[in-house]
């Protein structure tokens, strides 16, 4: 096949196959690989792509339902919203590319996931963003360097999503950012996406038809981002890692949206029978899944490929990461259609070959073939490894203590509040278009889950993106059932039932028996709360290998759950309303939790946002958690909005009780709670404790026993707190005031904390 | 009356703008292709928000030499209503269509945030269902809406009573604290001398329902609406 670079066992070994897949290459060919083949095998069989490593545990995942109409396998999950329309949303990472070049790192992720979307179909109407950085502000442990590098990352992460998400028109809003130190060399940038659909008008990746014609539309193909999925996305970093920068693509999201305009249209002609867009291993991926997924062949001539530069090897083309381009299958006779669409667009468009009967993805170079491998043992014979799995030896660190039992407690919940995890992320979000599209019923900060209208149906869909890596540090498998709870709590207390869940998983290095283990618990934790939320994982990403010189992030699964309301005019916002309305907390936990052992108390206490930002303490264990208790509280919720019964809902997860407090008064014009609370817990456990199930809703006092007997109805205690009122924030505890400060005091610690944190300047360096 | 919305390839706020002037309004509407120079039929044309070509240049730069703003113009020198929205704004200034020009905001960010706007003049066509001192709450959306001219401009458009619209805080002061971009003389929208063609920054497209947070941008287009029934019941009668 021509006079190209000889293919040995050893430059394979440097492509990042093992001798063993080396082997399996060459048992599927027959025969020793060209250089082309042995990039296309190189990508389509690295971790991003072929999920070697977390594909036997992925299998125990719950992933269907009756709303669920795509599962995981698409380019993105769908679930039934009513009426004839579907939801369809993913989440994905690109951690590495943001930590190497962030602002086109980041952009690039929001580009890739929304073509995610338009490709099944879908116009996208939403994005969240969770995301994952070093500390910011100065911390022991932490040199001033780290801090002003960390500071640029997330710069750069947040412009490059800005950047693209505006100019594309898709509103962002939501998502959570948190700090840790185990980010400062590995942030995470998971992007969420979400689109509605017709379901009639869904578009699948199977090309079908023998002779259909192959249509490339969009970018030209450059050498950007060669090796973007195999090298930067499946391996750790090390010092060398910014020479790493030409792997990383560029973003041109006015390009996007033409694409989106024109696929959109081309769909609606009826003309298009496949579509997939270019992302990870570009032409690879996009050739061989749909000829894989349809049970067909595909060939092209890469002769007809649009080019930004001259003298690109097959391998290149084939293996080019250039963003904003499309592959689609055209019905034959019908080509000219869409053709018409494209230039309409002002968009390049060339038929590059055709779909065949023989199975094969043959790729040409002006006629002569210089690849010719299977598709479907190419995308579904890959490795696939049952990895080994250890236990990391436990760490015991001393726990935090109560010592400030009976003494006040609002400086305490100040630090918490002005800690960058909990404070306000307005100067972030006012950075995003988050109304564009006019869809945004409940946008950033308002309620504890994004609520976007559908217009044509008036019904509304909620999103939450949670993740709690301190957690899932201590037990993965417990802090990423809290990860599902705090979802789909977030999604519920908006008003909305969660309907299904999308996950991306953030680890380290899978070849490490101990980041195995965390992983395998990790998808234990979810499986077990989405099955007993009902709420099944259609779709998401592993995101493997963040781990910088050895050092593994916390594990970070990131969960996101949507939800739907029959009625968006129900949705609930987080904050109080009006003077004299009724606080209570909402209990689902059985009653006897109240009174949990003191050693208990002190390790959960010691895993909580309060323990690290006021004491210094990250050790102990996440709470306990029970899922039917979970599902009480979501149940409970959705009826209480629904029957306009409460006028706030907010759950309580990082800062607990107080927090949620605060937060419910923050932007409600001066209202604020002033409330009782009793209990057998040290003060602090009760003010800053983050077992879960349980929220914090204001009602007007004439619906109150309303509220109670559907308390009761789903085995939820319902507490009355106190109420809202103008007096301050004033929380006493076994009849002893232990938190009184002016609400606009405590608003503006909360408010600007980040803000100020971001333009500090920090100490000089040595 | 029949409302036009020009697409650019970039645009992003035109289904918002049709949705307005159409499904919540009541008035028949329809997308302009930005290639077309027929603007025949329509009675308003809206510019919408957007990167028009991708703005990677400056903003409006290029949509100012497509062909869809060459009718456009002709459009107003007849007189007939433009309204241009956020990018819409910035391809008037461009086109030479309103003075002045646009600057990145003052603290270098996008800025997305709900202002409030003080209608500086109920007489004219696009406010005649409003208040005059009234003031709208509606959002922004933008990174260069940080409006400067020539100071002899701006007394100018002062004289005249063609400042539109100041940005003010919410209880109607036109101060620093109500500027959310560094606008001179706290501009948010401003007419030409014709007073048919208002170019401004906030999206009143964007706040033409309650359920979205805010309502009060459809008394833009309420007065587009009527003052259009007017015209056209002088011109019958």
């Amino acid at each position: 096949m021509g006079n190209e670079i000889v293919v040995t066992e050893q430059l394979a070994a440097e492509h990042g196959l093992t001798a063993e897949e080396y082997a399996r290459v060459r048992g599927i060919l027959g025969r020793d690989p060209t250089f082309t083949e042995l990039g296309i095998f190189s990508v389509q069989w690295s971790e991003h792509c072929s999920y070697k490593s977390s594909r036997i545990h992925l299998k125990r995942l719950p992933t269907g339902g009756p709303q669920v109409v795509e599962g995981p396998g698409e380019n993105a999950g769908v679930v039934d919203i009513g009426e004839g329309l579907c939801a369809v949303f993913k989440i994905e990472s690109h951690n590495h590319p943001s930590f190497v070049e962030p602002f086109q790192g980041a952009a690039t992720g929001v580009g890739g996931i929304l073509r995610d979307i338009f490709t099944m179909g879908a116009r996208p109407i939403a994005v969240l963003d969770s995301l994952r950085f070093g500390p910011v502000t100065a911390a022991p442990g932490v040199a001033p360097d780290v801090v002003a590098r960390n500071r640029r990352i997330l710069d750069g992460v947040i412009r490059g999503i800005s950047f693209y998400g505006n100019c594309f028109g898709v509103p962002t809003v939501g998502g959570e950012i948190e700090f840790e130190p185990c980010y400062s060399r590995n942030p995470l940038v998971n992007v969420l996406a979400l689109g509605v659909a017709r379901r009639d008008g869904l578009f699948l990746a199977k090309a079908r038809g023998e002779n259909n014609p192959v249509v490339y539309v969009g970018a030209r193909t450059g050498r950007d981002g060669i090796h973007g999925a195999s090298l930067l996305a499946s391996a750790e970093f090390d010092e060398r890692s910014a020479e790493k920068r030409p792997n990383v693509q560029v973003a041109d999201p006015f390009m996007e949206k033409l694409l989106l305009e024109a696929c959109l249209e081309a769909m609606a002609s009826g003309a298009v029978v496949a579509i997939q867009d270019m992302g990870a291993a570009g032409l690879t991926c996009s050739t061989s899944e749909m000829a894989s997924r349809g049970g067909t062949g595909i060939e092209i001539d890469l002769a007809r490929v649009p080019r930004r530069e001259s003298g690109m090897t097959p391998y290149e083309i084939m293996l080019s990461e250039s963003q904003e381009r499309m592959l689609l299958v055209a019905e034959r006779g019908r080509q000219g259609e869409l053709m018409d669409v494209f230039r309409k667009w002002g968009l390049e468009a060339v038929e590059i070959g055709k779909v065949t009967a023989d199975g094969q993805m043959r790729v040409l170079e002006a006629g002569r073939v210089t690849a010719e491998i299977p598709a479907h043992p190419l995308c579904e014979e890959g490795p696939a490894y049952a990895r080994p799995i250890a236990a990391p030896a436990p760490k015991p660190a001393p726990l935090a203590d109560f010592a400030l039992e009976g003494k006040p407690l609002t400086e305490g919940l100040e630090r918490v509040l002005a800690s960058p995890s909990i404070a306000s992320k307005r100067w972030v979000w006012e950075q995003y278009d988050y109304t564009v599209r006019t869809n945004t019923v409940l946008g950033p900060g308002r309620a504890d889950a994004a609520v976007m209208r559908v217009k044509e149906t008036g019904r509304g869909l909620a999103l939450s993106t949670d993740g709690n890596g301190r957690w899932c540090r201590l037990d993965p498998y417990l802090g990423a059932m809290h990860a599902v709870a705090e979802s789909a709590r977030n999604v519920a207390a908006s008003g909305a039932r969660p309907l299904a869940a999308t996950n991306c998983l953030n680890f380290g290095n899978p070849e490490k028996p101990e980041v195995m283990w965390q992983f395998s618990r990790a998808i234990d934790g979810v499986a077990a709360a989405c099955r007993a939320l009902g709420t099944p994982i259609t779709g998401g990403n592993v995101s493997f290998y963040n781990e910088t010189l050895g050092e593994p992030i916390d594990p970070t699964p990131v969960i996101g759950i949507l939800g739907l309301l029959d009625d968006v005019s129900t949705a609930l916002g987080m904050r109080f309303r009006a003077e004299g309305d009724v606080v209570v907390l909402l209990d689902a936990a059985a009653p006897d939790a109240a009174s949990v052992p003191r050693e208990i108390l002190a390790r959960e206490f010691s895993s909580t946002e309060y323990a690290k930002t006021a004491r210094g303490v990250v050790a102990g264990l996440p709470p306990a958690i029970d899922l039917a208790a979970e599902k009480r509280l979501v149940d409970l919720l959705v009826q209480l909005a629904s029957e306009r019964l409460v006028v706030s809902a907010h759950d309580l997860s990082a800062g607990g009780l107080a927090v949620t407090l605060a937060e419910s008064a923050f932007g409600a014009s001066g209202l604020a709670p002033v409330v009782e609370l009793a209990g057998d817990a040290p003060a602090e456990s009760a003010l800053f404790g983050e077992r879960g199930a349980r929220a914090v809703v204001s009602v007007e006092p004439a619906r109150l026993a309303r509220l109670q007997a559907a308390a009761a109805k789903y085995g939820v205690q319902a507490h009355e707190l106190g109420r809202v009122a103008r007096e301050g924030f004033r929380i006493a505890y076994n009849d002893r005031e232990i938190v009184r400060a002016p609400v606009a005091r405590l608003e503006e610690i909360w408010s600007g904390s980040l803000e100020r944190a971001l333009v500090l300047p920090l100490p000089a360096a040595g | 009356m029949k409302f036009g919305v020009v697409v650019f390839p970039g645009s992003n706020c035109d289904h918002d703008a049709h949705h307005a002037a159409g499904a919540v309004l009541g008035q028949s509407v329809e997308y302009v292709w930005h290639q077309s120079e027929n603007l025949d039929g329509l009675d308003a044309v809206i510019l919408p928000g957007g990167f028009s070509y991708g703005d990677y240049l400056r903003t409006g730069a290029i949509a100012r030499f497509s062909p869809v703003l060459r009718a456009v113009e002709r459009f107003a020198r007849r007189g007939g209503l433009v309204l241009g929205v956020c990018n819409g704004f910035q391809i008037l200034l461009e086109a030479g269509l309103l003075p002045g020009a646009m600057l990145r905001n003052r603290g270098l960010r996008f800025v997305c945030r709900d202002v409030w706007i003080r209608v500086e003049s109920a007489d004219t066509a696009f406010t005649c269902a409003a208040r005059p001192g009234q003031v709208l709450r509606v959002p922004i959306a933008h990174s260069d809406g940080n409006y400067v001219a020539e100071p002899e401009t701006l007394r100018e458009l002062d004289r005249s009573g063609r400042i539109l619209f100041r940005y003010v805080t919410p209880d109607g002061r036109a101060d620093d604290a109500g500027n959310p971009n560094g606008s001179m003389a706290n501009i948010a929208g401003i007419l030409n001398e014709g007073r048919n063609v208002l170019g401004m920054m906030p999206h009143p497209e964007r706040a033409v329902e309650t359920l979205m947070g805010s309502a009060d941008g459809l008394v833009i287009f309420r007065s587009m609406a009527e003052s259009l029934v007017r015209q056209a019941q002088r011109m019958t009668a």
